[in-house]
């Protein structure tokens, strides 16, 4: 029952909003609506945590604790993000950038792209994961050039195609797993279930399933922003309205990746070896360098923390590569710590920027005397990405990174290398826009900065003190993953 | 060997002429031109998918086959046609690399195709596997199509030829996949093809012009 209404309240927002149009408190029923998705989230983690896994109308949805709490993570980031973007859409419309058709569409196509990554968690069939994984992109091509510049069409157009065509291989590689579960399971809807599938795993074709695992791999890891087909993350993150940003990185590289594992827990079954593990690692270790080293060139604010948000996907796709309890828990655990601190940056950065009218770091200096709760949050959420202790994502990094050195001892100087470059470049460019000198006066309006520092505290919390029952979910998460 | 029944030898007819139509699209030039190839492809597509729906007895099959023929055939090229007009976009237009060169490509792409779909074709059981090697040629050729050209509509027709090698694949390896999974697909395609309609005005608006080589800000720094 909550499952029914976790997916309803946004599809129905995202009709509601459309109809409504752009009143003036249309920022106020899009986040109430994703306050009551939120709240469906809430329940229907405690019934799986409390029931374990469970299914849903005969077997179309499937929900255990990898997939539920990703649907928590989910709801949370996007009912906090429609708060940060309920002020900042307003100045923006003040600003002239924006003006009342397009945000009803902005509005609409926020619920519907939540909506659509809910069920693309939820559901069973591997089929309809891919249609919902679609749909999310769709929902977000028209967000991203919502601002209609020449830079932000083409960043949209790039989106467009780049994740269509990655898109288009994913569906080849479903294909192929239908044909393989065809033979054992009998065609017909049954044979994409992921539960039907996962039971009889070992019997599965292998050489198919190994083409088919590629196939998904380079599809959804499109969608991850993996490289060498990263090359539309930045550009669409750069370009699209920081909300949209924050949610794409935050959430929408989440869902994909998650895809990308239920295929994994797949063909490990069938294969018997680490195949797919392998190619995981050289894709993660290819996008965590690659983008550390384009960190250094960057100039525009928003595009720094774009590729840095390609560096953690690459570590995380590294880790669960890796396999094994304790580099998978690792792997959740610094999703769940990418996806608020990227968020709660991109919501500082955004007022940042919004502020001073560019998005030049060159151009940004000395936030924390035109305001200093703009200034610390920037601040302390870059080093808390940056992986510093206290905060959580120290913990998730220091546990892959040691596992790596046990495991895989050839990855580790790569690893620390990136790190240690990324480290500096984006610490170098954030002091001065925080601490420089600036002649800008004080900000007229106060920034939301209730998100920010939201997500950080959780973050903090986490680094210093993993509660007992969650630390449980995770493990029993990273045992479903083949740990 | 013994001969094949009628039937599927419409089928490899048909499928031959799908591959026949993807190469007519790699040298037409105009656009107008390639909207008409499209929905000609779309339209072998359809009945192709028909004569396996009948042979086999798969009746989901007849469903994919009418809204190919409804969406691909019908619906789509005339938006397209009604696009080009409205844009007055038709004229001839040079793609990337010159039209001899890339059909050399294609054919390397078309063998490459036949090997990578041979052991899949031998394990499987449908009686249309032997077209499968032609349907993932499609795939690769409008992927190539995507890549030479560098104006809007042209490269979604692309993508959306690609598609079109996907249910040729899907009908050729299993006899389709599930109905509400190709609902599904078909309504992404459906909105994708309505968010791009918008989009190509957006652009149309802001750069006066189509032409995607003025979308060359945004590059790898």
């Amino acid at each position: 029952m909550e499952l029914f209404w976790l997916l309803g309240i946004p599809l129905t927002g995202g009709i509601f909003l459309a109809l409504w149009g752009y009143r003036r408190n249309a920022p106020e029923i899009n986040a109430l609506f994703s306050l009551l998705t939120l709240a469906m989230a809430a329940l229907l983690t405690v019934r799986i945590v409390e029931a374990g896994p469970m299914m849903v109308g005969n077997g179309w949805f499937f929900i255990d604790s990898f997939n539920v709490f990703l649907v928590a993570l989910t709801a949370f980031v996007a009912f906090t993000t429609a708060l940060f973007s309920r002020p900042y859409m307003r100045i923006e419309q003040e600003h002239g950038r924006l003006n009342a058709t397009r945000l009803r569409l902005y509005h609409s196509s926020y619920q519907i792209f939540i909506g659509a990554m809910l069920l693309a968690l939820t559901t069973n069939n591997m089929g309809i994961l891919w249609v919902a994984m679609e749909a999310a992109t769709l929902a977000t091509v028209l967000l991203v050039s919502l601002y209609r510049t020449p830079a932000s069409l083409e960043a949209a157009w790039k989106y467009f195609i780049l994740c269509g065509v990655g898109i288009a291989l994913a569906l080849f590689g479903t294909i192929l797993l239908y044909f393989a579960a065809e033979k054992v399971l009998g065609s017909g809807g049954n044979a994409l279930l992921w539960t039907h599938l996962n039971g009889v795993k070992a019997q599965l074709e292998p050489t198919v399933l190994s083409l088919a695992f590629v196939f998904l791999l380079v599809g959804y890891g499109t969608k991850v922003g993996l490289a060498p087909l990263h090359s539309w993350l930045p550009d669409a993150h750069a370009e699209g309205p920081t909300p949209v940003s924050a949610v794409l990185s935050g959430l929408l590289l989440n869902v994909a990746l998650y895809a990308v594992m239920r295929s994994k827990v797949l063909v490990d079954g069938a294969l018997g070896n680490d195949m797919a593990g392998t190619l995981m690692m050289g894709f993660g270790l290819l996008s965590v360098v690659l983008a550390a080293f384009l960190i250094v060139r960057q100039t525009d604010v928003k595009r720094m923390f774009a590729y840095s948000s390609i560096e953690h996907m690459g570590l995380i796709t590294f880790a669960f590569g890796m396999g094994g309890a304790v580099a998978n828990f690792a792997g959740l655990l610094h999703m769940t710590m990418h996806s608020l601190t990227k968020s709660a940056i991109f919501f500082a950065v955004g007022h940042a920027t919004q502020k001073t009218g560019t998005q030049l770091m060159d151009d940004i200096r000395g936030l924390i005397k035109t305001n200093p709760t703009l200034g610390w949050g920037l601040m302390l959420g870059t080093v808390a990405i940056l992986g510093m202790p206290p905060f959580g994502v120290f913990a998730s990094e220091f546990l892959i990174i040691t596992t790596a050195m046990h495991e895989h001892p050839w990855a580790t100087p790569f690893l620390l290398l990136a790190l240690g470059v990324a480290f500096a470049a984006i610490f170098g460019k954030v002091q001065p826009m925080v601490f420089g000198e600036t002649e800008l006066p004080k900000l007229p309006y106060q920034p939301a900065q209730t998100p920010v520092f939201l997500h950080l505290g959780l973050v903090l919390m986490l680094g210093l003190f993993i509660p007992p029952y969650l630390a449980a979910w995770y493990k029993q998460a990273a045992h479903l993953l083949g740990g | 060997m013994t001969a094949l029944a009628y039937h599927l030898q419409i089928v490899n007819l048909l499928a031959a002429l799908l591959l026949l139509i993807s190469f007519a699209m790699l040298s037409q030039r105009r656009v107008v031109g390639l909207v008409t190839l499209f929905a000609w492809q779309g339209a072998a597509l359809a009945l192709s998918t028909a004569i396996v729906a009948w042979s086999t007895g798969q009746h989901h099959l007849y469903y994919s086959a009418a809204m190919t023929l409804g969406l691909k055939v019908i619906a789509m090229p005339w938006y397209f046609y009604h696009l080009v007009k409205k844009l007055n976009v038709n004229r001839v237009v040079e793609p990337m690399i010159n039209i001899p060169t890339t059909m050399l490509i294609g054919i390397v792409l078309v063998i490459f195709a036949f090997n990578l779909a041979l052991p899949i074709s031998e394990m499987s059981g449908t009686v249309t596997r032997s077209t499968l090697g032609i349907a993932m040629a499609c795939v690769l050729l409008a992927f190539l199509m995507m890549i030479t050209r560098t104006k809007a509509i042209p490269q979604v027709i692309g993508f959306l030829s690609m598609e079109n090698g996907l249910f040729f694949a899907a009908t050729s390896a299993t006899y389709g996949m599930p109905l509400v999974v190709e609902l599904g697909v078909a309504l992404d395609v459906l909105v994708g093809v309505f968010v791009l309609g918008i989009f190509i005005f957006q652009i149309r608006e802001t750069f006066d012009s189509l032409d995607l080589k003025h979308m060359e800000k945004l590059k790898e720094k």
